[in-house]
């Protein structure tokens, strides 16, 4: 099943079993969304539970927002990650303070779902990786799912979820295939996924990272025999510190790969973290690989060139390793 | 001029409104006086608009405030006492002392919240009557804002989705003459804000926000029309704040001749006199029910005075509900070198708890020297 039909289907899913839990978004009813998660949920749902949206992102998830806090689960579609920025205020001044602000007198379950990412050459208004936005929130929770599997059982968790979930999704990943059974459990926010066992470097992947990290962990045990151990956190909050400085405590190095900028980055976050809590299992420093520090470019070699590939990672984890690429 | 309602509600009204002006002149001493801290915003003019919008609504129907909005959680039913402490930041505050003068809130008397970002309650308000209908209750939203919000987009986003969806909502304008301290005619081309959201379908009247009777009458048939017909209207209340924007305000954008001028049509003074031309109370009771607002608000500055701040290990309460995620790292306090979890916050070592004690402890330093920046309490008037 691809990426793109496990959304669908844990929306259909959690729609089937919770009468509260809507759509509204963009396109996503009689267009069946911009990139055609919300396919055939409007035949199944109808209007009521399925809702075109006016281009208003803002006042979009500020009804989402009112809408939870009188007791639905609203899923809200933003097409990708950039429009969300209209919603700054809703997300940050009110989705995320809300609960806190009124000392807990009411809960905010909203999911945003929103693709992010580059790839194809949507230029520098529709193609960015803002994860750290949101992830530098407190009172929001953040998702970043690489596989089928974890976007069904993460979409899953974060609709029964009590707390405002920023849901990214990533738009190269969405005709990606991988098993998913239907009607499987949610899976819990905060654990992440070893993609791969290692030895020797800790390759820490974000959102399409994780595959491109895992790419590279094949090429660095086929050609340098080198033992990547691939870690994908699938949540940044709540973090799964845990294993990654466990991992890092057995392979004594560590390489973040991002898309997003490396100012304030997910990467930046992650390696002061893992300086504080694991410097002396360190033996070399934390290195990042991210996306160039440019508004996303368009013409697309200058596009590919702007955000991290495989090769990028291998000549980082080499690096780590004392080793020329 | 609408007739007056039965004698109870009469002198309820008049007491609400009675008990909103002494609260907010005994909150402004309290800010003179450090008890209340940040920005404090008066109603103080406003009451009519207030309390006549509030009568209008069921217990089961929702109302959300801007900032300025001691009036409106006072008259939707929450304690003095709990809006005074939540104004000096206590435990016993409508919202436990997280939220303070901009953000009371009282799920129980259906009072979703003061807001402190300019129009950004209006999509919520939407949001709320969207469940209301969404849950076939027959429940109205009446969502309050300043002339100044009818400026921002959410504005025009939320007329055209109120409208487009049908949603059960009032949108109620207080149009008090100034965005801040910039009048009216100076922020918005159009000045008739009653007319401004038809354009996205959203019909408007406009009520005199200095007669509490008027001020009721509209509302009361914009959430019937909103009610039963699923039409969502925009009222504009014409009113004035007697007072500041803020307790920072120097005042230099208006006369004082001006401010004279609305006085004379003082919203409390105007009803408290036409009950007693109409022998629905005497002088005398007008006296005691003044008297007896003061009594309550003195209680409610008792309370607050006596009520705890918050615990300093209850920082990270209620910045997430704690549910099936795997436990750790929802928020991370980095501010020690030790590593500790937000949610486990109280079990914090030694060193963690010290420097919250450390940094609790500025919240009793005095200014400490004339460098020291206090332009945003100047302008107190008393």
């Amino acid at each position: 099943m691809r990426y793109r039909e496990a959304l669908g289907l844990a929306l259909r899913e959690e729609m089937e079993r919770d009468e509260n839990v809507f759509i509204m978004g963009e396109d996503v009813g009689v267009f069946q969304g911009a990139f055609k998660v919300t396919a055939g949920l409007l035949e199944e749902f109808g209007e009521k539970r399925v809702r075109d949206t006016p281009i208003s992102e803002n006042t979009i998830v500020g009804m989402g927002v009112g809408s939870a806090m009188a007791g639905l689960r609203p899923v809200v579609e933003i097409m990708t990650i950039n429009f969300a920025l209209l919603a700054m205020d809703q997300v940050v001044n009110h989705a995320a303070a809300i609960h806190y602000m009124f000392g807990g007198q009411v809960k905010v379950p909203l999911v945003v779902r929103m693709p992010q990412g580059g790839g194809h050459q949507l230029g520098p208004t529709h193609s960015h990786s803002l994860e750290a936005m949101f992830l530098h929130v407190p009172g929001l929770l953040v998702a970043v799912p690489s596989t089928a599997a974890d976007a069904h059982g993460l979409l899953k968790a974060a609709i029964r979820d009590d707390n405002p979930v920023i849901f990214i999704e990533h738009e190269a990943l969405y005709g990606r295939k991988g098993e998913v059974e239907e009607g499987a459990e949610p899976l819990r926010f905060g654990q992440a996924a070893v993609r791969r066992e290692g030895e020797d470097v800790t390759v820490v992947g974000i959102s399409r990272m994780a595959v491109t990290a895992g790419a590279a962990a094949e090429t660095l045990a086929s050609e340098h025999s080198i033992s990547a151990e691939v870690i994908d956190p699938r949540t940044l909050r709540p973090l799964d510190l845990d294993t990654i400085i466990e991992s890092v405590k057995k392979t004594n190095r560590a390489v973040i790969v991002e898309e997003g900028w490396p100012h304030g980055g997910v990467g930046a976050n992650l390696a002061a973290l893992i300086q504080e809590q694991a410097f002396d299992w360190l033996d070399a420093p934390v290195l990042r690989v991210t996306g160039a520090d440019v508004p996303m470019p368009y013409s697309k070699p200058l596009e590919q060139a702007a955000f991290p590939h495989e090769e990028h990672v291998v000549a980082a984890a080499l690096a780590s390793l004392g080793r020329d690429s | 001029m609408h007739s007056l309602p039965e004698e109870a509600t009469s002198r309820e009204v008049l007491a609400k409104m009675s008990l909103i002006r002494r609260f907010e002149e005994r909150a402004g001493e309290m800010y003179a006086q450090a008890k209340v801290g940040g920005f404090l915003h008066l109603c103080i003019g406003e009451e009519a608009t207030v309390v006549g919008a509030t009568q209008a609504l069921r217990e089961t129907d929702y109302m959300m405030s801007t900032y300025r909005e001691h009036g409106q959680a006072l008259a939707r039913g929450t304690s003095p006492e709990a809006v005074m402490a939540e104004l000096f930041g206590k435990e016993g505050g409508c919202s436990r002392g997280r939220g303070g003068s901009m953000h009371l809130f009282d799920l129980e008397k259906r009072f979703l919240g003061g807001y402190g970002i300019v129009g950004g309650n209006l999509p919520l308000a939407a949001g709320v009557a969207f469940a209301s209908d969404y849950t076939g209750t027959e429940d109205v939203t009446v969502c309050m804002m300043g002339d100044g919000a009818t400026n921002q987009g959410t504005f025009g986003e939320s007329m055209n989705l109120a409208a487009l969806w049908s949603l059960p909502v009032v949108y109620m304008v207080i149009n008090n003459q100034f965005g801040m301290g910039t009048a009216i005619h100076r922020h918005s081309a159009i000045t008739d804000l009653s007319k401004k959201a038809e354009g996205m379908g959203v019909p408007g009247v406009k009520c005199d926000g200095m007669d509490v009777l008027d001020v009721h009458a509209c509302v009361t048939e914009a959430v019937r029309k909103a009610r039963e017909e699923r039409s969502p209207q925009l009222v504009e209340a014409v009113t004035y704040r007697f007072r500041g924007h803020s307790m920072a305000d120097p005042e230099e954008y208006r006369s004082k001749e001006e401010v004279a001028e609305w006085r004379k049509r003082d919203p409390v003074l105007a009803f408290a006199g036409r009950l007693v031309e109409e022998g629905v109370v005497t002088e005398d009771e007008v006296t005691k029910i003044d008297e007896e607002s003061i009594a309550r608000v003195d209680a409610a500055v008792e309370f607050a005075d006596e009520s705890p701040f918050p615990p300093l290990d209850s920082l990270y309460d209620d910045l997430y509900v704690m549910g099936g995620q795997v436990q750790g790292w929802y928020s991370v306090d980095e501010r020690s070198p030790e590593t500790h979890r937000g949610e486990d916050e109280r079990e914090a070592g030694k060193v963690a708890q010290d420097l919250a004690e450390a940094g609790a402890a500025h919240a009793s330093d005095e200014p400490a020297d004339e460098e020291q920046d206090l332009s945003y309490r100047r302008g107190e008037d008393g």
